[in-house]
């Protein structure tokens, strides 16, 4: 904006003559006023600009995320509307079958909403409860030091890619699993549901953890004081104490799980099923959206604006469980502030 | 917690002792699986890892591929990306920190903010293949880098978003009311004062956002990044519109083929990636450590 070498020195821009000693300078006998005249009505001018400028700048970039947002919902309303006008939307809702990319066309989203469900289920059955635990041993059972070693490795575990967890899955996790379930099929929900779970305890364990510290030591003392162990303490009045952070990072968990693609469409499969059965491919819905970008689908077909109307209801069911969460931990914060 | 018998007694105790130690397995179950998946990825990749595989393009044969122009494309893609979400990310953390007035608008910003972090990266696939490659090929050519990068953007701005605005909150209270106190107009104070000090903390935020934009694979399959690229993005405007691929989507693509050879060359690729990562968060460790020195000072 202004003259961008008198700012490595200070915020004066524009007005180095007043250099490094404005305040103690002797030839200025009343000290400020001096300061003040050497901003002459030109700087003033080309201050006020430079403010106008920079603040109209500032929220130009602002608006991107509020357009990024827009633009979401905007697409996919859009290619979705288009899909609804030839598919119906009680044909979406309650037929059995998904088959839109063969001859005789089926759109039940049912049948993808029961691999999202079964994968994002076991993956929750691993992640909640030993997510939630280790949430409890970090914040009242761990002494500082085994605490410091233990939840940066934790969070070592969220960094690592999707793409890699899915080689695990399909790789080591399915092999080792077959040795003890000979009928497990080479893709299959349970092996992408369980290395889906190891990667969201993380998520579940330092949210947790953030509720269960803020928890008042109060509540604590008290309970110890009554004669209480640890994991009476622990259990019966902390975990209580912090239920709706924790329910809040419950339901970030399930939202993870929802939308988690790599690892499900690696290891999981691309076979369209309605079945509960953890040891068979499955289809989940992002999935779909991956195998459809894979191929070659022209754009504009009704095949290509499938996998729009299951990113829209892949997009509705986070959304709600999202914002549900973060209501959540709005409540709990007022609680105890 | 009425009756204390000794029998009691005993038996609260050993229940207490049972929940610590389950705890602590719960605890170390993440840690452990981390440590055989390391440990697995190694034994597989580490014997095929070679100055060939570095340096070789997609072959048919499992043996002469390498992942040079995915190495490149993932370099070429976090550089973009970090050009179009930093400046930003950053100015839109300084507005909602700095500028914007308190009340329902900046409220409906954060709100929004905070949803953005929390929509699926496939999401994310869907608008870049909607606006970036359909509506605006014209401009980005169509399943190009720079395609990619502007999804990506997109995608981390609100990891940059969120880290920023913490770094500037951290910034002292005091400095800005210096700043103010001799005359310095809110830009001014903003430029000069705060983002100096809040720098270190934001490129931290910003190196983890590319560190995850670095690993992400499914919005830019969706977008329709390629798997099979057999050669290098020209360094010039017209090679930005150019297709490309990246070391997580050839991962993926070797993960996919039946044949054990590709598998293989997926685990090198792995200790690619995994490698690169760590370079990524050693750097942001680097910058932790050397920011924390200099406020103990």
């Amino acid at each position: 904006m202004e003259g961008g070498a008198s700012t490595a020195r200070g915020p004066f821009v524009g007005r180095p003559a007043v250099g490094p000693r404005p305040l103690a300078a002797p030839r200025l006998p009343r000290g400020r006023a001096g300061l003040l005249k050497a901003a002459s009505a030109r700087t003033r001018t080309r201050r006020r600009l430079a403010e106008r400028v920079a603040g109209a700048g500032l929220l130009a970039a602002t608006t991107v995320s509020v357009l990024t947002t827009a633009g979401i919902i905007a697409v996919l309303a859009f290619e979705t509307l288009a899909f609804f006008r030839a598919v119906p939307l009680r044909d979406f809702l309650t037929d059995t079958q998904w088959t839109p990319l063969f001859a005789d066309k089926h759109f039940g989203i049912a049948v993808l909403a029961a691999g999202t469900f079964l994968t994002s289920a076991i993956a929750l059955g691993v992640a909640l409860p030993v997510g939630l635990l280790a949430a409890v041993f970090l914040s009242e059972i761990a002494t500082p030091r085994i605490r410091q070693v233990l939840k940066p490795l934790l969070e070592v575990l969220a960094g690592v890619p999707t793409v890699v967890y899915g080689y695990f899955a399909l790789l080591f996790v399915t092999p080792l699993l077959a040795s003890f379930l000979p009928s497990i099929s080479g893709f299959n929900a349970l092996s992408a549901g369980l290395v889906m779970g190891v990667m969201i305890i993380p998520l579940v364990a330092s949210l947790s953890e953030d509720a269960l510290y803020a928890v008042p030591q109060s509540l604590r003392d008290g309970a110890y004081a009554l004669g209480a162990t640890r994991v009476q303490v622990s259990l019966r009045v902390v975990v209580p104490a912090a239920l709706s952070g924790i329910v809040a990072s419950f339901l970030l968990a399930v939202s993870r799980a929802v939308g988690e693609t790599m690892i499900v469409a690696i290891a999981a499969g691309q076979s369209p099923r309605l079945t509960l059965n953890p040891l068979v491919p499955i289809e989940t819905m992002t999935a779909y959206i991956v195998q459809v970008s894979l191929g070659d689908t022209p754009a504009g077909t009704l095949e290509f604006r499938t996998i729009f109307a299951v990113g829209m209801t892949l997009f509705l069911m986070t959304f709600a469980l999202n914002a549900l969460s973060h209501r959540l931990v709005a409540r709990f914060r007022q609680r105890y502030e | 917690m009425t009756a204390a018998d000794p029998a009691s007694l005993a038996r609260r105790r050993r229940a207490d002792r049972a929940f610590q130690v389950l705890a602590f397995a719960a605890t170390t179950v993440g840690v452990g699986v981390l440590g055989v998946l390391v440990w697995d990825v190694l034994g597989d990749g580490l014997p095929r890892l070679s100055w060939q595989f570095l340096t070789s393009y997609p072959s048919r044969r499992p043996a002469e591929a390498g992942i040079f122009a995915a190495l490149v494309g993932s370099v070429w893609l976090l550089v973009l990306t970090a050009i179009f979400a930093f400046p930003i990310g950053v100015a839109t953390a300084i507005y909602l920190e700095e500028y914007a007035p308190q009340g329902r608008l900046s409220s409906l910003l954060e709100i929004n903010i905070s949803n953005l972090a929390g929509v699926p990266s496939i999401i994310y696939g869907l608008l870049g293949l909607e606006v970036f490659v359909r509506v605006m090929r014209p401009l980005t050519g169509g399943r190009s880098v720079l395609a990619g990068a502007l999804t990506m953007a997109l995608l981390v701005m609100p990891i940059v978003i969120i880290a920023s605005r913490e770094a500037i909150r951290a910034v002292p209270e005091s400095l800005r009311l210096g700043g103010y106190a001799l005359g310095a107009t809110r830009w001014q104070v903003t430029r000069g004062l705060v983002l100096p000090a809040a720098l270190s903390g934001i490129f931290t935020g910003t190196l983890l956002a590319l560190a995850r934009a670095a690993g992400e694979t499914a919005p830019l399959v969706t977008m329709g990044a390629l798997t099979y690229v057999a050669f290098l993005p020209e360094p010039s405007l017209e090679g930005l519109r150019a297709p490309f691929t990246v070391l997580p989507i050839q991962i993926f693509n070797w993960i996919s083929r039946p044949q054990p050879g590709f598998h293989v060359n997926a685990a090198a690729g792995i200790v690619v990636l995994l490698a690169l990562l760590l370079a990524m968060n050693a750097v942001v460790i680097w910058l932790r450590a050397r920011t924390e020195s200099a406020k103990g000072r």
